[in-house]
């Protein structure tokens, strides 16, 4: 079926008209689609492919023709739709560099779509009006104007949960999501642990101890200071708390904030035990000793909150019915020191009798020996020395069924092997593999006493560790409270996450696409390093005139 | 073809602005503007009655005394060309006195700079062949003096005879020989596509438009001297395209006045003293407030001290989405008219984009990811961002007879903006 279609006085350059040729002839149901100005060659090739028309004969140069051979009506009405929308809209926009600067919000959404997170840093006066605007469009919103009552506070947060959306602030002057910071951020290394603050310097200081200590940060959720004010009721900590428990990428949760009211406290308390990840809380109101209740660890310092963060992450996925730790070291305090550790913190009760010699530890399914005991260095060399013998006894112990959890210490330095993970990462490696093939969950734990400046290098015998399946911890005492903490999940089922999280805060935690709304810095730092951001340079709708504003507002609604 | 009576809509047609202003777009950007004449303007214009004096000018209605010097000036070139007065002095006095000014936009006509036109003058007639209204303009005169900057030197006024006894007739002969006349939008479809945004810059319109005259100039029955003339001046006028294009412009923007409802703005000029807007569903009221003065690019020895006052009907060129609102099209005159570099000239389009209803798909620029110009200017996106229409433009001296001095853009007064919303605001009963 040869049809054309003359379209008056319609110029489209030839590259135009070439690729809208393609890009219709590839549709179903088509044969072949010549999309040409009428000039008299353009003619005689459409006359000469069955094209001639006396329509087509009659088409001046500045006519378009589209000739259209296609199999049925229906394809044909499909090339002509088709053909019409490719002409108007021939723009593939959003290809262009540099950071895109818009006047509102809806050019903000054309230049990027699926835009999630809005992050407004305008005047207070404007802050609450504007914020509602781009929750009603679908966006998060991180808040970062002060001058923004209590009662805007709750209306907007209010109206946030309703819609499946986080609000952030306001004065929030943190957030991180999926190691993007925005507003005042810090550059952490991409980890595990999520931060959920009502306080911009305190989860600063948490992401960045966090990330000292070789560990990284997975998201930090903003709250604003008064979220966990009686008026504002922990809404968005909430919020956040379960957002970050259904996040693949967090094991571990921080809440920081300074001192909150208390039933707002109990409340948010309350929440955080019922999740499946871990949480640290340290609300610095210097009377709370250092603690653990239920899911909840209690820190003073916001240090303290990361360290222990750092040895609760990971250990909330383990699980298995029986088992226990056993602690092969070559260092004797380093050894002792696990053994108070592991009889605090699981509160252990020592096997009567007398251990054999060696053993600093034995209760229960849970064991520490030291390794350079004069038992096991009578003619051999201690195993600083020759990490031969450790290696044996590691593959044993990995070989037992009884093992849920083995302990380590590596001691770097003069006097010390080579290469003493190199040494240990076989046995490990192989003993991991045969453990999981007989479907058993085993953990290696280690902790190194070395420098970088050490020959052995830490930072390269962690690395071997790593490599081989270890989860290296900051310290010894860190090492064997993580050991501790995935001993307390011996016997226990694996939890389930929560599930409820609205999609619009799962895509955020996926990745922040942000529309900047005021200070343009915010905008450049996150294009800086690479992540998807529209600058919009808001200034006060009808320049500040607020009746104008009102009437511009209803003639766009009429 | 559809006529404007077919067309006509009301408040009451639409359920919305949103609605409304569509509807105007698509008028505004569905026009066939097409090339027919060229004649003297009392032929045209019943208004310029030769028994009487009047002339027309650029902008919203204006008294004479409230006219910039230039414009003044051009009034006594026009009296001087018409023989109302032998002498300068003469002439200033009937133009102070006894001539009736009246706007080019009330009788479908606009004008450059002064935009001052007579009834002996040679006017361009363009038919929108969509909707049969029919728009007009004086031709381009060259650069150096010329009326339309406020110079009336004897020069001035010989080349403005030869235009309406050579160049007019050896047009309309041209003209006579095509099938009812010569399409402009695809030539500045085109035009657009080879840097002009037909405002500061016209090079590649008037080159087609040279060529495509050029056989039919070559077959018309006209004397060989005008051929040659004819051919000269077409050959090295870069802007004579502007005046067709503004002609064009109006065409398709008095046929979107058919839509008597919205909130976008249908005409854009200016007098030197004031800057008008006309809005879709505002009908005949001009809404004013006073004029900027441009800023931009000098010629050697000139200042910003000595611009003058925006003036001209060009603005029709931005109405419809070209000029200033297209700067990204025209990359090779961003620095001149002041927009610096072309990521500047993608910012301004960018800017513009922020304020209009929609794009022209026939308008469609290659430098802009062949999205097509920013078309539709909503009164109400103005007023909310505080962004007003930027306009390119030439800048003439306060001087009459100095003529242009440099180009550069200029920005329309917000008030003019504020005042059209709030009768929009009373049109819709919305009024606070």
């Amino acid at each position: 079926m040869l049809t054309t279609i003359v379209q008056k006085n319609t110029y489209q350059d030839s590259v135009a008209l070439m690729v809208l040729s393609r890009t219709l002839s590839d549709l179903d149901g088509v044969t072949k689609v010549s999309v040409m100005m009428g000039t008299p060659a353009n003619k005689e090739i459409l006359g000469a492919t069955g094209f001639g028309s006396p329509e087509v004969d009659a088409a001046a140069a500045t006519d378009l023709i589209i000739g259209i051979d296609a199999d049925d009506p229906q394809s044909f009405r499909e090339v002509v739709e088709q053909a019409n929308a490719l002409l108007a809209h021939q723009a593939s926009a959003g290809a262009s560099s540099g950071l895109a600067r818009v006047h509102s919000l809806a050019r903000a959404r054309a230049k990027l779509p699926d835009a999630n997170l809005a992050v407004v840093s305008i005047p207070g006066e404007y802050a609450s009006a504007q914020a509602h605007e781009l929750l009603e469009s679908g966006l998060n919103v991180l808040l970062f104007s002060d001058n923004v009552s209590l009662e805007d506070e709750v209306m907007l947060k209010t109206r946030a949960g309703e819609l499946g959306l986080l609000l952030m602030g306001p004065d929030c002057g943190t957030s991180a999501f999926a190691g993007v910071p925005l507003a005042f951020g810090n550059l952490c290394a991409a980890g595990s642990v999520g931060v959920v603050g009502a306080s911009g310097t305190g989860t600063q200081e948490v992401m960045v101890q966090v990330d000292r200590l070789g560990a990284g940060i997975s998201h930090a959720i903003g709250l604003g200071g008064r979220d966990l004010s009686e008026a504002v009721g922990g809404r968005t900590a909430v919020q956040a708390l379960a957002a970050l428990d259904a996040d693949p990428r967090t094991e571990v949760i921080v809440l920081v904030s300074k001192p909150p009211a208390p039933s707002v406290r109990a409340r948010v308390e309350q929440a955080a035990q019922q999740l499946s990840t871990p949480v640290v809380t340290v609300f610095l109101d210097g009377h709370d000793e250092t603690g653990r209740e239920g899911n909840l660890t209690q820190a003073r310092t916001l240090s303290e909150a990361a360290r222990r963060a750092v040895e609760l992450a990971g250990t909330a996925t383990f699980s298995r019915p029986d088992g226990g730790i056993v602690g092969l070291y070559t260092g004797g305090t380093l050894a002792d020191e696990a053994a108070m550790i592991l009889r605090e913190e699981l509160q252990l009760t020592a096997d009567p009798g007398e251990p054999p010699a060696g053993t600093v530890l034995a209760a229960g399914p849970h064991r520490i020996v030291d390794l350079g005991d004069d038992v096991y260095t009578r003619g051999r060399p201690h195993p600083m020395i020759d990490p031969a013998s450790r290696a044996e006894a590691i593959a044993r112990a990995l070989a037992e069924p009884s093992t849920a959890v083995l302990l380590l210490d590596l001691v770097l330095g003069h006097g010390s092997s080579a290469d003493p993970a190199g040494a240990i990462a076989g046995p490990i490696r192989e003993g991991l593999a045969r453990a999981e093939a007989a479907g058993r969950q085993v953990r290696v734990v280690a902790s190194i006493c070395g420098t970088e400046r050490d020959e052995q290098k830490l930072s390269a015998q962690a690395e071997v560790l790593r490599e081989a399946g270890v989860r290296v911890l900051p310290d010894n005492a860190a090492a064997a409270r993580h050991a501790a903490a995935l001993a307390r999940r011996i016997g226990t089922a694996a939890p389930s996450r929560s599930s409820d999280v609205p999609k619009a805060i799962a895509g955020l935690l996926g990745g922040p696409r942000t529309i900047n709304v005021g200070l343009a810095s915010f905008a450049e730092d996150l294009a800086g390093i690479g992540a998807p951001v529209v600058q919009w340079s808001w200034s006060p709708p009808a320049g500040g005139d607020a009746q104008l504003a009102r009437l511009v507002d209803r003639l766009l609604m009429s | 073809m559809t006529t404007l009576h077919e067309i006509a809509r009301g408040i009451g047609d639409f359920g919305s602005i949103d609605e409304a202003n569509r509807a105007v777009v698509e008028v505004l950007t569905g026009g066939q503007p097409t090339l027919v004449d060229v004649a003297e303007a009392h032929t045209f214009i019943p208004e310029l009655d030769p028994a009487r004096k009047v002339l027309l000018h650029a902008g919203p209605p204006v008294a004479f005394a409230d006219l910039p010097a230039p414009t003044q000036g051009a009034c006594v070139g026009a009296a001087l060309f018409e023989g109302w007065a032998d002498t300068e002095e003469q002439a200033r006095r009937i133009v102070a006195n006894e001539v009736t000014l009246i706007p080019c936009h009330d009788v479908g006509a606009v004008g450059p700079m002064g935009g001052i036109t007579s009834a002996h003058m040679a006017l361009v007639k363009v038919v929108n062949a969509r909707y049969g209204n029919v728009a007009y303009s004086t031709m381009n005169e060259g650069i150096g003096k010329v009326l339309r900057f406020g110079a009336y030197d004897s020069e001035v006024i010989e080349r403005l005879r030869w235009m309406r006894d050579v160049l007019g007739p050896a047009l309309a002969a041209a003209l006579e020989r095509t099938e009812g006349g010569y399409p402009l939008a695809p030539l500045m479809s085109r035009a657009l596509t080879m840097g002009d945004e037909m405002h500061q810059r016209n090079i590649a319109a008037s080159a087609l438009f040279a060529k495509d005259m050029a056989p039919l100039l070559a077959a018309a029955d006209i004397d060989a001297t005008a051929r040659v003339e004819v051919s000269d001046f077409l050959a090295r006028t870069d802007q004579f395209f502007l005046n067709l294009a503004m002609a064009a412009c109006k065409s398709n923007a008095d046929a979107a006045r058919a839509i008597q409802a919205g909130s976008v703005v249908t005409a854009m000029c200016r007098n030197g003293h004031e800057f008008g807007i006309r809005v879709s569903g505002l009908g005949e009221r001009w809404f004013t407030a006073p004029v900027n003065t441009p800023q931009g690019l000098f010629f050697t020895g000139f200042d910003q001290s000595q611009a003058c006052p925006d003036m001209g009907d060009s603005a029709i060129l931005e109405t419809f989405g070209l000029g200033g609102m297209s700067m990204v099209a025209a990359p090779g005159v961003t620095r001149f008219v002041g927009a610096g570099g072309f990521l500047d000239a993608v910012a301004t389009t960018e800017e513009m984009a922020e304020i209009v209803v929609g794009n022209n798909p026939a308008m469609s620029i290659p430098t802009w990811d062949f999205q097509g110009a920013p078309t539709g200017i909503d009164v109400r996106l103005v007023v909310k961002t505080s962004i007003t229409p930027i306009i390119n433009t030439g800048i003439a001296s306060i001087v009459p007879g100095v003529g242009q001095i440099g180009a550069g853009t200029v920005r329309a007064p917000l008030g003019c903006f504020t005042a059209a919303l709030k009768a929009l605001g009373e049109l819709y009963g919305l009024a606070s």
